[in-house]
């Protein structure tokens, strides 16, 4: 086994998800698959290979610090399931 | 009818751009409850824009040509629910860059096309609204994640569509269902307003009845961007300038590890018969190799899931989409509004990629995922030295039928083992028809080229197509 049942629920507390006893189990199940079958990159020797984390070696973009016309306030905020007019409401966080 | 004859028939004025609409309008009526290919359909918008169309004249190269486009882009004032009950009722307040570059080039838009959930995975099963089936064969799988692309432009509702690919979401579904997909470059087409999946990936490109048409709707997409920083400054080829250049001194390489175990006799003599026909008309085929092709399929299934954990962390119930209104504090709310949004394939790449990207975890999955990224790419290099072009299938088999695969995800990642490197290579791709399975499928052969250089997988897939006549091929439908 790669993971069992303890991992998946500290991954999913992680990851801000509620799971049933019933998706942890199906989940300890599928993901233990999927990371032995993954695990076959350990057949290959990368001590002194480089990483790619973007495929046109991208370079860092900038642009001049100016104001430029945004979204309106109502607008940002109309699609959001609850909000005063002013901001977006959340729960108490303190 | 493509893009091309319907604009030779504007331009003649035997038909209206209003008729037009119309006509796709009664189409999608009358095959909508097999094909299942439409989330949102907006009659009125199209129809009005349609005279407005009749009304101005020409504005450009898709005057008055009706489209679709996956439910994963951003469109000012339709639904978009990136087949997610978590975005269900999401209204955006802008248009992607794409949106905005179809539409000022006289396109109207029809409405919005079935995806997998947030573009995760490979049969569009993964969408929670409804699955779409494969025009050519009842109970058969369109392929995914733009399945809903795939099926309307097959089943003729409308006359192209938009799409996204991560690991083969254009190339796939366009094979399975006998079009045209193609995934350009990376950085060669703004992703601005596409809801993000795996951000060193996805990228956007059309899926559409023929060759040439996929050229123009690459001449009306791609380009930089200013509100994409991924995307690239340089200059874009007018791309139907290039179909007819011919194939002469065109070196094609077939890499044998893409012809390996698993691969149906009928898509490997398909694909076959294709590289007679590139062979027939002047390129020379060499065999090459891209030795790490057996490791794709696990890098993939780390680094997409990685990005995507990162990614989809903005859904929380604040913004936008659902919410769980009944949470006491905003971690209950996060934690519930998640649980209840997500579907299962969802959730489950979010935990493989929160675990791969966890302390202690890290070196072990991520890191050398993305180390074995660079052998993969770097067997690319190696072949572009020596061909100017890859060809091999898109998937081992035709279509499946739904519901096959449900219960094994592993089993599902595994046929993306043909499409994924080009993403994770950041190549550009096609899928062009090649073949008809003896049960009436469609099979495609994937066309690959070095970074930028779509014109050539453009002329030589449009080469095969005027020889094997398969753009002419449609699937029967009542």
């Amino acid at each position: 086994m790669k993971i069992n049942k303890e991992n998946v629920k500290r991954v999913a507390r992680l990851a801000r998800l509620d799971l049933s006893e019933d998706e942890i189990a199906t989940m300890t199940r599928q993901l233990d698959t999927i990371l032995q079958y993954v695990a076959k990159l350990d057949e290959l020797d990368t001590k002194d290979v480089a990483v790619t984390t973007h495929p046109q070696n991208a370079v860092n973009t900038f642009r001049n610090d100016e104001a430029r016309p945004s979204l309106p306030r109502d607008k940002a905020l109309a699609a959001s399931p609850l909000q005063n007019g002013e901001a977006f409401v959340v729960p108490k966080v303190i | 009818m493509t893009i091309f004859d319907a604009r030779e028939k504007l331009n003649r004025g035997e038909i209206t751009s209003v008729e037009l609409v119309e006509s796709v309008l009664a189409r999608i009526d009358a095959v909508e409850n097999r094909t299942r290919a439409y989330l949102a359909l907006d009659r009125e918008g199209a129809l009005a824009a349609g005279e407005k169309a009749d009304r101005d004249g020409s504005s450009g190269p898709l005057h008055g040509i009706p489209l679709s486009v996956k439910d994963v882009f951003c469109t000012k004032n339709l639904p978009t629910t990136c087949g997610s009950k978590m975005l269900a009722g999401f209204i955006p307040p802008y248009d992607a860059t794409v949106i905005e570059r179809l539409s000022d080039a006289g396109a109207i838009l029809l409405g919005k096309v079935a995806m997998d959930e947030f573009a995760m995975g490979s049969t569009s099963e993964n969408c929670a609204f409804q699955v779409p089936e494969n025009p050519w064969k009842a109970g058969y799988v369109t392929g995914g994640s733009s399945g809903g692309s795939a099926a309307a432009v097959a089943a003729e509702e409308c006359f192209a569509s938009l799409g996204s690919d991560t690991g083969g979401s254009i190339r796939q579904p366009a094979s399975l269902c006998g079009i045209v997909g193609m995934k350009p470059t990376y950085g060669r087409v703004s992703r601005y307003g596409l809801v993000a999946f795996a951000s060193s990936l996805d990228q956007v490109g059309p899926l559409t009845k023929d060759v040439r048409d996929c050229a123009l709707m690459m001449n009306v997409i791609a380009g930089h961007d200013p509100r994409d920083s991924t995307s690239i400054k340089c200059d874009v080829p007018d791309y139907l300038s290039r179909l007819t250049e011919g194939l002469q001194g065109m070196r094609i390489g077939v890499p044998r590890e893409y012809f390996g175990q698993g691969l149906d006799p009928e898509v490997d003599k398909a694909v076959r018969d294709g590289i007679a026909m590139l062979a027939d008309a002047g390129a020379e085929i060499i065999d090459v190799t891209l030795p790490h092709t057996e490791y794709c399929v696990a890098v993939y299934y780390l680094i997409a899931p990685a990005e995507a954990s990162s990614n989809l962390s903005r859904f929380d119930g604040v913004r936008f989409g659902h919410r769980d209104i009944h949470a006491d504090s905003l971690i209950d709310m996060y934690r519930s509004t998640r649980s209840q949004g997500f579907g299962d394939e969802v959730k489950r790449r979010i935990l493989i990629g929160t675990y791969a990207l966890s302390a202690g975890y890290y070196d072990a999955y991520y890191k050398k995922a993305s180390q074995v990224r660079t052998l993969i790419k770097d067997d690319f290099t190696r072949a572009f030295e020596q061909c100017d072009l890859l060809v091999s299938p898109v998937t081992p088999t035709p279509a499946w039928k739904i519901g096959e695969n449900a219960d094994d995800p592993l089993a599902l990642y595994l046929s993306d083992i043909l499409t994924i490197s080009a993403n994770l290579a950041g190549i550009p791709a096609l899928s062009v028809p090649c073949g008809i399975s003896q049960n009436g499928l469609p099979i495609g052969m994937q066309m690959q080229a070095a970074h930028f250089n779509e014109g050539t997988l453009l002329k030589a897939a449009w080469n095969l197509e005027m020889q094997n006549g398969l753009n002419l091929k449609k699937p029967t439908l009542p």
